[in-house]
């Protein structure tokens, strides 16, 4: 693969394929950011990936009590889902079990978006009739009595479906300590980047994988090609010096979210340098035929 | 642009009728064909050239230079993106049926003052009569959307038959403030008299002086209400008072249960 280098970390000459999705977000608040975050984490847990979980879903930004509608600390969480219907019941569920259940939270819509979905419209009738509607500045508020006072819950949220999903670096490094260091700095570095978020474990995902599989019905196994203890028996995309590889996979509700969040986390790791940090960054694709978003690596490197 | 200004010539001898007076039907409109429309009530006509003196300008923003208690229907049907300012007094009515836009009126106002609002800001720098917001005899709902802040006293069952919408009263309100409330805020920081939410099916009303209040309200505990902490920070800007109260714990009375009772009055705890 042809390379190009920063700082002593080689850069391969390839690129991220992304994928359309459905994306929607929500502020979650609580009398504090440990009950905020709390609700966000719960609601976030099972959302790795859309093939098992239905969504993706993360822990957008945190936001202090003066950006938040209601002046408390929040929590800005973003869903994705591979259609419109998906993202809906996705969220409905999530929100329903896993936000409207945690102490002290309240829910608003955190974008704008094309289309709306129905949030507190669907949740409200857990209020069992006595739930209140609020209309403020064209917009609706659910105000659910539970048993720690009420549940405030926006109507409807915002939706996008010019979302993109599976924008990705691969890190690699001499062992997992160094890979990971690195891997921590880019993701620390996408954090702080607005309107994308990493869904899998701490933002890293350690179990990549290829289209197919020798057994029958599995429709993706594992990348042997990128897997370091097959270097030597199978076809590797790995080098001698490579011990681990990590990848980070980027959601984003805009195009241009998930390559700021490449470069931020490109920067971060080309900015650590190979010693303590990762030797080599490439990008999973499938060959680009599948993926109508393309990341060269190229282009986002500082 | 500089607004279209009317600047009244002497006081008038009859009421007016100046609800042609609105910017989506003066607009592209001369100055004659302005004059010429018609605002009398009585046997003696009257045209706005009798009263006014008009001075074109963007009719998207009508000023009143000059107001009086005769000055009845100002800014009515108003549509949203207009914008008229009263530079004094105004009779009945006026606001009425505003869709949108913002009627700012800096004197005092008469009864029925944003009478059956539908959208849009209604502003009173002083005191607006009795059934503010209220629906005309005859008429089913009163106020069903937008925003009214009266900076001085309101008068006898302001809020009438609210069904959606915000009205802040920063004076005092006369007998039965949210009397028949259908639903919808109103929020009052002076003292009230008689019976607040009489007869109130649904809605909030939030008091900044506690009131005495009849047996078909229960208290039901005082609570810091999340809901009153995002109309706090909203109405923050026009506002402080109104976001001072709802930013504090309140007690909440439930009622009126003389009636359906799913509405609430609002008291500081």
């Amino acid at each position: 693969m042809p390379q190009l280098i920063r700082k002593g970390v080689r850069i391969d000459d390839s690129f991220a394929e992304a994928f359309p999705m459905s994306g929607t977000g929500v502020v979650i608040t609580a009398p504090t950011r440990k009950w905020a975050l709390q609700a966000a984490h719960t609601m976030t847990g099972f959302a790795t990936s859309v093939i098992g979980c239905g969504c993706e879903a993360g822990v957008d930004l945190e936001l202090s009590a003066r950006e938040t509608p209601d002046g408390r600390p929040g929590v800005r969480v973003l869903l994705f889902a591979m259609s419109q219907k998906d993202a809906e019941k996705q969220l409905v569920n999530r929100l329903g079990q896993c936000v409207l259940t945690c102490p002290g939270t309240a829910v608003f819509s955190a974008l704008a978006g094309e289309q709306q979905i129905k949030v507190g419209d669907a949740v409200r009738q857990f209020g069992d009739r006595w739930q209140i509607s609020k209309r403020l500045n064209g917009r609706r508020y659910w105000r659910i009595p539970v048993m720690d006072g009420e549940f405030l819950c926006e109507g409807t949220v915002g939706l996008t479906t010019k979302s993109v999903g599976g924008g990705n670096l691969l890190v690699m490094g001499e062992d997992w300590t160094s890979t990971m260091r690195a891997t921590e700095a880019a993701v620390a570095a996408m954090a702080d980047v607005a309107d994308a978020i990493a869904p899998f474990p701490g933002g890293v995902v350690r179990s990549g994988s290829k289209v197919g599989s020798k057994y029958k019905g599995m429709g993706a196994s594992t990348n042997d090609a990128y897997c370091p203890t097959l270097y030597g028996i199978t076809t590797s995309a790995l080098d001698p010096d490579i011990g681990c590889v990590l990848e980070i996979v980027i959601d984003g509700l805009t195009e241009q979210a998930v390559a700021d969040a490449m470069r931020a986390g490109l920067k971060a790791i080309v900015a650590l340098g190979p010693k303590h940090g990762a030797k080599r960054v490439g990008a999973g694709n499938y060959g680009g035929k599948l993926g109508p978003f393309h990341y060269h690596l190229k282009d986002l490197l500082p | 642009m500089k607004p279209l200004v009317l600047t009244l010539r002497h006081e008038p001898q009859q009421r007016l009728d100046l609800s042609p007076l609105v910017p989506d039907r003066l607009i592209r409109r001369t100055a004659k064909e302005i004059e010429a429309l018609d605002i009398g009530t009585t046997r003696i006509a009257l045209k706005v050239g009798d009263m006014f003196k008009v001075r074109l300008g963007d009719a998207n923003s009508i000023r009143f230079e000059g107001g009086s208690e005769r000055f009845d229907q100002v800014g009515a049907k108003m549509l949203a993106g207009g914008a008229i300012h009263v530079e004094g007094d105004v009779g009945a009515q006026a606001g009425r049926a505003m869709a949108g836009g913002k009627l700012t009126i800096a004197g005092n106002a008469g009864p029925f003052a944003a009478s059956a609002l539908a959208g849009g800001e209604v502003e009173i720098g002083g005191d607006v009569g009795d059934f503010l917001g209220g629906p005309l005899a005859g008429e089913i709902p009163g106020m069903a959307g937008g925003r009214v802040i009266v900076r001085g006293n309101a008068g006898a069952r302001a809020g009438d038959r609210l069904r959606r919408g915000v009205i802040i009263i920063e004076g005092d309100a006369g007998e039965d403030v949210g009397s028949r409330l259908i639903a919808g805020t109103m929020i009052v920081l002076g003292a009230i008299e008689g019976r607040p939410g009489y007869l109130m099916k649904r809605g909030t009303i939030a008091l900044a002086q506690t009131p005495e209040l009849g047996p078909t309200f229960v208290d039901c505990g005082a609570f810091h209400f999340g809901f009153a902490r995002v109309y706090a920070r909203s109405l923050a800007a026009e506002s402080r008072g109104a976001a001072r109260l709802l930013g504090q714990k309140l007690r909440r009375y439930a009622g009126d249960t003389a009636v359906y009772g799913k509405g609430e009055i609002l008291t500081p705890a």
